[in-house]
């Protein structure tokens, strides 16, 4: 078999592979977020930011699509595989058991806030992707989602789930790529919860202040 | 502080390998809080014996903390409530009068059950034969700092050398992992300079006989430090990472 093949289907080649997709991933959640922030600015400010990001980057917008599609199918699968070898470590579970002082509740929920971020962001991409753009446009998709109170919740919760998966999974992709020094640690471990709580709150905040401001 | 407990145990009975276990409940009465948690199921098995009873079968040899034989898990935790010890240092004085304790087998895939509490783990065995060694001439002891060691390496290296493979790791692991033994090897060896010539083959085929063995994969959960009698921290992980990326991608190993 091919070496490479070997080396990220292999325990820790697998970890590491779901560590590199996944900081790829916050770093698009970094750009997704200041541009969706626009809208703070007001909707021309939104649209034209819109505008400019599909004109001046028109190679750049759908090759990162491309990366982005096959980095997640990769977290999906690779995710999925280790789910089911984990649960296949201890067939039979334990009658009682506790948290020892390790696991968070970001730790504990991974596959499952995992999951529930792949039915957001599939839902997500069709209501703003894969959506006809020509009698509407990216603003008014907008207002006409978050006027909905189902449609403002369901974001809320999603965005709960990016964050608690985050604040494990930033700081343990680090870990995974070997990164870990007294140094350093303290940075990684607080830096990864702050990025999730303000990727949630800040992602968040956009269906509130439409509900509230702009319906 | 002086004084007996009384206690109701939950102990899962199994009466051998591959076969239907369920949880029995005992009554242990008037035990004295300076004993072991061992020696507490010591003095419950003496009475199952003298009733006619089979004992609670576990497992056991040094009682002081380093054999690494003892081991169940109490109450929800490897090695029970207090940190970094085994079971059989485990005293009856972190228990309350009326306490219900609940003990179970290390439960994993690559430790099979052989009877009640004592669990095979001769994967770990396996896993030590896959790389966890230096291959070395045998003669006459060499010459004393003939190799050069930083006392800081050496520190490091005997912080994870102090693994005494008792499965705890495994056991609170929520994936089953047997990462962070498989690391306090790895990283115990990588850090001195006899074990850098064999470090890329042994990271890699340590860690691909964990995964054939059947454990888990690392989830980076933290549970396996928190239950390390000999507090073996993460950071070993992190080396084993480090070693498994250079291995992997830059040593002719595969």
């Amino acid at each position: 078999m091919n070496w490479f093949i070997i080396f990220i289907t292999s325990s820790v080649g697998k970890k590491l592979v779901m560590a590199f997709t996944g900081l790829c991933f916050v770093l698009f959640i970094i750009v997704h977020l200041f541009g969706n922030l626009t809208i703070f600015l007001g909707k021309e400010s939104f649209l034209s930011y819109v505008e400019d990001l599909h004109r001046s980057h028109k190679y750049l917008i759908p090759l990162a699509e491309v990366f982005l599609l096959i980095f997640g199918l990769l977290h999906i699968v690779f995710g999925l595989v280790l789910y089911i070898q984990n649960l296949k470590a201890r067939p039979i579970s334990y009658n009682l058991r506790k948290n020892a002082g390790g696991r968070t509740v970001g730790s504990g929920t991974m596959p499952y806030t995992g999951l529930f971020l792949l039915i957001f962001i599939s839902l997500h991409l069709v209501r703003f992707r894969f959506v006809e753009k020509i009698t509407q446009n990216d603003f008014t998709i907008l207002i006409n989602t978050f006027n909905n109170l189902g449609y403002v919740i369901f974001y809320i919760l999603a965005m709960v789930a990016l964050g608690l998966h985050l604040s494990h999974g930033i700081w343990s992709s680090f870990q995974t790529f070997g990164v870990n020094h007294p140094k350093y640690n303290g940075l990684i471990e607080k830096g990864g919860i702050l990025l999730s709580i303000l990727f949630a709150v800040g992602f968040a905040s956009i269906p509130i202040y439409i509900f509230t401001k702009l319906s | 502080m002086n004084g007996t407990i009384n206690l109701t145990l939950k102990v899962w009975r199994q009466p051998g390998p591959g076969q239907k276990g369920k949880f029995e409940i005992y009554q242990a009465k008037d035990i004295n809080i300076h004993m072991s948690f061992l020696e507490m199921l010591d003095v419950v098995n003496e009475e199952l014996i003298l009733s006619g009873k089979d004992p609670i079968a576990f497992d056991h040899d040094c009682r002081e903390g380093i054999c690494g034989m003892c081991g169940a898990v109490v109450n929800g935790k490897a090695h029970g409530p207090k940190k970094g010890t085994t079971l059989c240092q485990l005293h009856m004085r972190h228990f309350r009068d009326g306490d219900t304790i609940v003990i179970e087998p290390f439960r994993s895939k690559a430790f099979p059950i052989i009877r009640d509490l004592v669990v095979d783990r001769s994967a770990f065995d396996e896993i030590i034969i896959a790389g966890g060694y230096i291959s070395v001439n045998t003669g006459s002891a060499p010459d004393a700092n003939s190799i050069p060691v930083p006392p800081q390496n050496a520190e490091l290296a005997m912080d994870a050398a102090a693994c005494i493979g008792c499965g705890a790791c495994v056991a609170q692991c929520p994936n089953g992992s047997a990462m962070l033994f498989v690391a306090s090897k790895v990283s115990h060896l990588a850090l001195l300079p006899q074990g850098r010539p064999e470090a890329a083959k042994r990271v890699l085929s340590m860690t691909g006989r964990m995964k054939e063995l059947g454990f888990g994969n690392c989830g980076n959960e933290r549970e396996c430090e928190a239950v390390c009698p000999k507090q073996i921290s993460i950071s070993h992980i992190a080396r084993l990472n480090r070693e498994f990326l250079k291995a992997g991608l830059f040593s002719r190993e595969t």
